[in-house]
């Protein structure tokens, strides 16, 4: 188990989860949109090798209605 | 007749109308305004996902980033480090590099932040993104802002969102004069006819959300635009005829009974 914060929330993940486990949790795999971990960019190829750990921060973004 | 279209960062336009996607009722009625606006070329923001709700619709279930160019903005930044990390996660995105940038300086009045944004210019130019810049009207920053690698020069009318209009034809017409990038008038364009004149002054564009999405019927105010921003273009590239003090009669005096 780890505590992370996910666009501002906290969740608790399994142990050995990597970015793109959570992205199916979230149903967004398939969807456009970028992430930060810890405050870094992480490049799509990335996705599966990156393993989150206790305290770990994510954000995930997409496009939105703007002017 | 060579092919009037609006060329910025080596991209040709179709339409010199561009279209923000805010403050739209619905997500249908965003696309069917787009629709009739003609518009190639949408502006989008960058926010967080809604991690709580996975099966609220987005914009992109309504709005095909294959179909119609997205243009990411920075709106709602103000300075130039939250614009920064907001256009970098745009181009990791889907691979943009065409972007607006738009940073603030004042909540009230929403006025862009120069130094902030000359700043951000400089970096992104750096990075290889394409900038097209929102900016304020004086002609001396925005030739800054074209010397810094600008792909474009978006100065406001008015206030964003305020729909005031044209408040200054003549700072306007100078960057016009001086600039080698397009000019695209930004923010506080009110309804169809402040496009026409925008456009008569020789802009080579303009953008346009509020007067779109709050209009009481935003797909005809869409049609509206795509007419007015044509009839604009049309008239500059026609020539005005020149503004006479004393009446000249439009029917000849020779053979008058």
């Amino acid at each position: 188990m780890a505590k992370i914060q996910i666009n501002g929330k906290k969740i608790s993940i399994k142990s050995n989860f990597s970015i793109q486990d959570l992205l199916k949790k979230y149903k967004l795999a398939d969807k456009k949109i970028a992430i930060e971990h810890n405050g870094t960019i992480v490049p799509k190829i990335n996705y599966k090798k990156k393993y989150l750990k206790n305290n770990d921060k994510i954000e995930i973004v997409h496009f939105i209605g703007g002017g | 007749m060579k092919k009037d279209n609006l060329k910025i960062a080596g991209k040709f336009l179709k339409s010199r109308l561009i279209v923000g996607t805010g403050k739209y009722k619905s997500f249908p009625e965003t696309a069917k305004a787009i629709k009739a606006s003609g518009a190639d070329m949408v502006t989008v923001a960058v926010r967080r996902v809604n991690i709580l709700d996975k099966k609220k619709p987005i914009l992109t279930d309504y709005i095909n980033p294959k179909k119609i160019i997205f243009l990411p903005n920075t709106a709602g930044c103000f300075n130039s480090e939250e614009a920064l990390r907001t256009l970098r996660l745009a181009r990791e995105m889907g691979g943009w590099k065409l972007v607006k940038l738009e940073v603030l300086g004042d909540k009230k009045t929403l006025y862009p932040n120069m130094i902030e944004t000359i700043k951000s210019t400089k970096t992104l130019v750096k990075e290889g993104f394409k900038v097209m810049v929102y900016c304020s009207d004086d002609p001396l920053l925005a030739k800054k802002l074209e010397d810094e690698g600008a792909s474009a020069i978006m100065p406001l009318a008015s206030p964003i969102g305020s729909g005031l209009g044209l408040q200054n034809k003549i700072n306007l017409s100078l960057i016009i004069k001086q600039s080698k990038v397009p000019v695209i008038v930004d923010a506080g364009i009110g309804t169809a006819s402040d496009a026409t004149i925008a456009m008569e002054l020789g802009c080579e564009g303009v953008l346009v959300n509020s007067a779109i999405a709050h209009a009481n019927k935003p797909i005809l105010m869409a049609k509206a635009f795509k007419d007015a921003v044509v009839s604009g273009r049309n008239s500059y590239l026609a020539g005005r005829m020149k503004k006479n003090y004393f009446a000249s009669p439009s029917s000849p005096i020779k053979g008058l009974i």
